[in-house]
């Protein structure tokens, strides 16, 4: 039958009127197990057949951005912490790469490559998250159980360099707060050891069973064309066949040293996306590898007085490495005024900062570019004519964060 | 659509007539659990066994004394000026004639809490510390409450014991113990 409910409402037809009554309503959502966190949508069901979606955000909405615009540049990264805070590390060095673009502080190639290693190590953290968790939608928990295991390694790396585990605040404007200590190395070595057997492993039990490849295999299908118009980025995009990725595109803290390929997809189906994060975790591996084996040794933080913390015994001794101390904590850093754009690849996408700086303490005006946001706009044209439980495969497909989302 | 020459066109092969078949990939999933049987157990066994935190943990706050047992905070609210959450308030008070074994400094803070409910252990009040008075223990953690009066950490919890120092970790400069 042919339906349109905005039509029905229009002009009725007994028929449609009728049909549009019978409709099921349901709420997949705010606090659905199998939603992933707190999003509401309102489905309009025909038995089993999704008819149409009403998407709501802003459940854990908490104005990140309007919290910015009262804070010093540097007490800005534990609010990106709880963006996506499955990788936590890419938001904090977004943002510090976002401020010393304004501020023009160049960064030692030591600090680059550490960001680089986190950042990397922050990739697979989520697309392990990602790819486990459809597992889990799909019916297969054994595989969820054996990586996360690995995710606990990478948490117990970042626990080496900046002191915990989830909601990081790691580095600082301009490097690191401190250098890749031993123990750091030894246990990135050791991930680096262990990883690819547990990552194959997960691949053996997923990438040729029936199961799931019945479950995701042209289900949630997005065209190049369609993902372009809503602005899709990052795996999502890569699944549909364009090779966008602001790492090799627009490279940034010292990306165009490290030699990776962009996995592509073919029609952008749940499947491809499976298979685009999986690749992504090798070229993360190898990426991570390439870095750690290339370090360079020219120091952690950049050389700026002005915006960098003096190192504490220098506060306790000396005059004039205590004023600097208290103007950078009280904010009071003479920003310069201007603009800027910086976006990094994201764990599901292009994270963008764009940063209103009228030369005080705190910005002007600071806006996220969540990548979450944008899928969640497409996801009811997406679901529509689709069954209920392919519903909830492609929106834990997307990696749609909640707290990304809602920002 | 191509943007650069570097991508990598994943492949979907349909399956193999073994593929199909439910039972091999059964046999096959059983084999994989029970080799995970002899494997090592990555379970820590909590209570009784505990991980190994990193020296740069971030955990609960302490308010360090000298190593003459006076207090080393100045009231000079720089932590509390870089706490994002606003977790810390404190009030300052000026020391009197014959207190000089107990503050350092001529200006003390007579109140100190932390709000442990605001708190987001990101450590900057560590960093903007200018007389190493407050760290974030490497070795301890919040401990779970009952009531909200328990969370706001005053300083009859936040000072060290003159007789048990605390572990104040290690420094940014890489490996260098923190002044304690």
């Amino acid at each position: 039958m042919d339906y349109n409910l905005a039509t029905a409402a229009a002009a009725p037809d007994k028929e449609l009127v009728h049909y549009v009554n019978e409709l099921t309503t349901i709420n997949l959502g705010p606090t659905h197990p199998a939603t992933h966190g707190v999003f509401q949508n309102v489905l309009k069901m025909d038995g089993e057949k999704i008819v149409s979606a009403d998407t709501t955000v802003g459940y854990i909405h908490r104005a990140f951005e309007k919290l910015a615009e009262h804070r010093p540049l540097y007490q800005i990264t534990p609010i990106t912490d709880r963006l996506n805070y499955c990788s936590s590390p890419i938001n904090n060095m977004g943002w510090h790469m976002t401020v010393e673009k304004l501020l023009g502080v160049q960064v030692p190639k030591r600090a680059q490559y550490i960001r680089v290693i986190m950042m990397e190590l922050a990739r697979i953290s989520d697309h392990i998250i990602c790819n486990s968790i459809l597992g889990v939608d799909t019916g297969a928990f054994t595989g969820f159980l054996y990586v996360f295991q690995m995710r606990e390694k990478i948490y117990e790396i970042y626990e080496e360099i900046c002191g915990t585990r989830l909601t990081t605040n790691m580095g600082r404007l301009g490097g690191m707060e401190r250098d890749l200590n031993e123990r750091a190395i030894t246990k990135l070595r050791a991930f680096l050891k262990e990883f690819p057997v547990v990552l194959q492993e997960f691949i053996d039990l997923f990438e040729r069973n029936r199961i799931f490849m019945d479950r995701t295999l042209g289900v949630g299908a997005i065209s190049a064309e369609m993902a372009l118009n809503y602005g899709f980025t990052g795996p999502n995009l890569r699944a549909a066949g364009v090779d966008y990725d602001v790492r090799v595109n627009e490279p940034y803290s010292s990306y165009e040293d490290f030699k990776f390929e962009i996995p592509v997809g073919t029609i952008g189906c749940t499947y491809d996306r499976f298979l685009v994060r999986n690749e992504e975790m090798w070229q993360s591996v190898s990426i991570i590898q390439q870095a750690l084996d290339n370090l360079p040794n020219d120091g952690f933080a950049a050389d700026a007085e002005h915006y960098y913390l003096p190192p504490k015994q220098e506060v306790y001794r000396s005059m004039e490495a205590l004023i600097y101390h208290f103007k950078i904590v009280m904010g009071e850093i003479d920003a310069p005024v201007g603009e800027v754009y910086h976006s990094v690849e994201g764990g599901n996408g292009e994270l963008g900062f764009y940063l209103v700086s009228d030369g005080g303490r705190a910005p002007y005006r600071l806006h996220f570019r969540r990548p979450c946001f944008i899928y969640y706009q497409a996801y009811p044209e997406m679901i529509k004519d689709m069954v209920l439980s392919d519903a909830i495969v492609l929106l834990s497909s997307m990696n749609v964060i909640a707290g990304e989302l809602d920002g | 659509m191509q943007l650069s020459n570097r991508s990598k066109k994943m492949v979907v092969k349909p399956m193999t007539l073994k593929e199909r078949m439910y039972l091999p990939a059964i046999a096959a999933g059983l084999g994989i659990t029970i080799k995970h049987f002899f494997r090592k157990k990555p379970t820590i066994r909590y209570p009784e066994v505990k991980r190994e935190f990193s020296p740069v943990f971030r955990g609960l706050h302490v308010l360090k004394r000298d190593d003459l047992g006076r207090e080393r905070c100045t009231a000079c609210g720089l932590c509390a000026v870089a706490c994002p959450a606003e977790a810390i308030t404190m009030i300052s008070a000026e020391r009197k004639k014959g207190e000089e074994g107990l503050y350092r400094e001529e200006k003390y803070a007579e109140v100190y809490e932390i709000n442990m409910l605001r708190c987001i252990f990101c450590g900057l009040c560590e960093h903007a510390c200018p007389k190493a008075a407050i760290y974030l223990q490497p070795d301890v953690m919040a401990p779970a409450f009952y009531s909200r009066e328990e969370v706001i950490y005053g300083k009859d919890r936040l000072v060290e014991n003159a007789d048990k120092r605390a572990n104040a970790g290690l420094d940014r400069v890489n490996g260098v113990r923190k002044l304690s």
